[in-house]
């Protein structure tokens, strides 16, 4: 996959975790490395189904996980859309 | 003194546990039991983090013959920690994986080698005290529920009972840490006293959860939540074969209820308890919104209060729902009692998180407050509105992170130069549902 596929989604992603959890700010004020969990975004799992669900209506496939690949696919936007990126069929 | 069978089921072969490896037989598990006995203190308190259901079967009952109490608090933060190792100095933290465990003494859970030949199911004195579950009670700092394990035995045989299982065991596939009350007697207690084999993981996203019933035969019996079942149904995937839903936590629509037992083809069955009381009840929501009793529990009533005893119930238990009873041991659920909070089943008070909130330094003022539930089934975020000159929302925000469980953190947190107090000083919910509407109400985004 490409940098520059990356860099397309992370606005892309970054809106998508804003209305899903419906959160009071702005998608640009989601720091691209920044953890989602604990200190940065504040994430917990119930958002992270959240999310999922719509990653994978959006972008086609289904997330799957142990716990340790939660926590990676999760860690921050850019590591997110990454995932994304690797596994998207639409 | 009277002694109750680890596990109810006497067949050494039987399954006890499916692992992503295979099956493991009860064997297998008395085995592991006594291995991991060998290694572990003679007495004291055992903090049970495993994550794999299998090794937490193990380590609890490996505790259990040699006198230790499994501790199983409601949250894993640094707060929930330093209170255990305060209260219970003796404590070891088993753990199965790169678990943070602070500086509490830890035992990683080992290879268990030995003796594998079979040997005769232990039995443990039913006034062990076997577990501490924790609750915020009304004063928001953590109750110690003791359970001996002659009740903790009796409740999962009464939970057998009533889902049917004595007479046909289902294998169980739980979305539910096994740690937690509603897991550990849907998924633990019912494994050992209803005779029903249980997957080792804890499967998370809608597809892991399709996974996990493949890798087991039928019948099953899928443990979750409504939020986990409403996930599941949304993403619209393909299912292996569901012989029984079971929910808790907290009370489903009767929509999702016959949306899901549409989808699967399988009764979706409730059950209705608390962890100070244990499991009371269970129903089929899309047969009508009354609970049944599980045998042996008695429900009454004062002015003021429904009590929980008898059965499995450890003592007299003073419930947080206001209930109707109805005759042959029904009765209906009407709602919580004002101040308490569940949010995807983890309950607190708001007088527990204003108490934390004004705790934080440099907040002069703040409350915590619960909009109007938008729908059933869904989550329905927590605002807070502070008063704090000098701090930021995120500020405030990382702080209160330290003190109260994520899922309760403000969505958002709100700085306000005042809160809308009357001259008593009292907060009435209408001067919060004012500042709500006015400041978040409308114009949003």
């Amino acid at each position: 996959m490409s940098q520059a596929a990356i860099e397309t989604l992370l606005p892309e992603v970054a809106e998508l975790i804003v209305s899903a959890l419906n959160l009071d700010m702005c998608p640009e004020e989601i720091e691209a490395d920044a953890p989602l969990f604990g200190d940065g975004l504040g994430l917990d799992s119930i958002d992270v189904l959240e999310i999922a669900l719509v990653i994978s209506k959006k972008y086609g496939f289904q997330l799957k996980s142990d716990n340790e690949d939660n926590i990676r696919i999760f860690s921050s936007l850019r590591a997110l859309a990454t995932y994304i990126a690797s596994q998207r069929t639409q | 003194m009277t002694s109750v069978a680890l596990l109810a089921q006497d067949d050494l072969a039987a399954v006890f546990a499916w692992r992503p490896e295979g099956p493991v037989s009860v064997a297998d598990y008395l085995a592991d039991v006594h291995a991991l006995a060998g290694r572990l203190p003679a007495s004291g308190h055992l903090l049970n983090l495993c994550h794999d259901r299998y090794r937490f079967a193990v380590g609890f009952a490996a505790g259990l013959l040699r006198g230790m109490t499994s501790l199983q608090p409601s949250s894993q933060s640094a707060e929930t920690f330093r209170r255990l190792r305060d209260d219970y100095p003796d404590l070891l933290a088993l753990c199965d994986g790169a678990t943070d465990t602070l500086d509490l003494p830890r035992f990683d859970f080992p290879e268990l080698v030995g003796d594998r030949s079979a040997s005769a199911i232990p039995h443990i004195p039913a006034d062990r005290l076997a577990a501490i579950l924790f609750t915020s009670g009304s004063t928001g700092l953590p109750q110690a529920q003791r359970k001996t394990w002659g009740k903790l035995a009796q409740n999962g045989r009464a939970e057998a009972i009533a889902l049917g299982l004595d007479r046909t065991p289902h294998v169980l596939v739980g979305t539910v840490p096994v740690q937690h009350s509603y897991g550990f007697e849907s998924t633990f207690l019912l494994a050992l006293q209803g005779g029903c084999a249980f997957w080792a993981g804890k499967p998370f996203y809608p597809q892991d959860i399709a996974s996990a019933l493949a890798a087991v035969p039928q019948p099953r019996l899928l443990v979750t939540t409504p939020f986990h079942l409403s996930a599941l149904l949304a993403s619209g995937i393909d299912l292996p074969a569901i012989d029984l839903l079971l929910s808790a936590t907290a009370p489903l629509s009767t929509p999702l209820a016959a949306d899901a037992e549409a989808r699967t083809g399988a009764p979706l069955l409730e059950i209705y308890g608390s962890t100070e009381s244990g499991q009371l009840a269970s129903r089929r929501t899309t047969e009508g919104a009354a609970w049944t009793l599980l045998p042996g529990v008695r429900l009454e009533q004062t002015a003021d209060d429904t009590l929980a005893c008898a059965g499995h119930v450890e003592g007299r238990v003073a419930l947080s729902d206001v209930i109707e009873l109805l005759p042959d041991n029904r009765f209906l659920l009407h709602g919580r009692h004002a101040d308490l909070i569940n949010i995807a089943g983890k309950r607190t008070s708001l007088a527990y998180l204003n108490h934390q909130l004004g705790a934080v330094p440099g907040v002069v003022d703040g409350a915590f407050f619960l909009p109007d539930e938008e729908g059933a089934d869904g989550i329905t975020r927590l605002t807070a509105f502070v008063v704090a000159p000098g701090l930021s929302a995120r500020q405030i925000t990382a702080a209160l992170r330290q003190r109260i469980e994520a899922i309760f953190l403000p969505r958002p947190l709100v700085l306000v130069d005042e809160l809308p107090r009357n001259s008593t000083g009292k907060l009435p919910r209408s001067g919060l549902q004012a500042l709500y509407t006015d400041r978040l109400g409308h114009g949003r985004g």
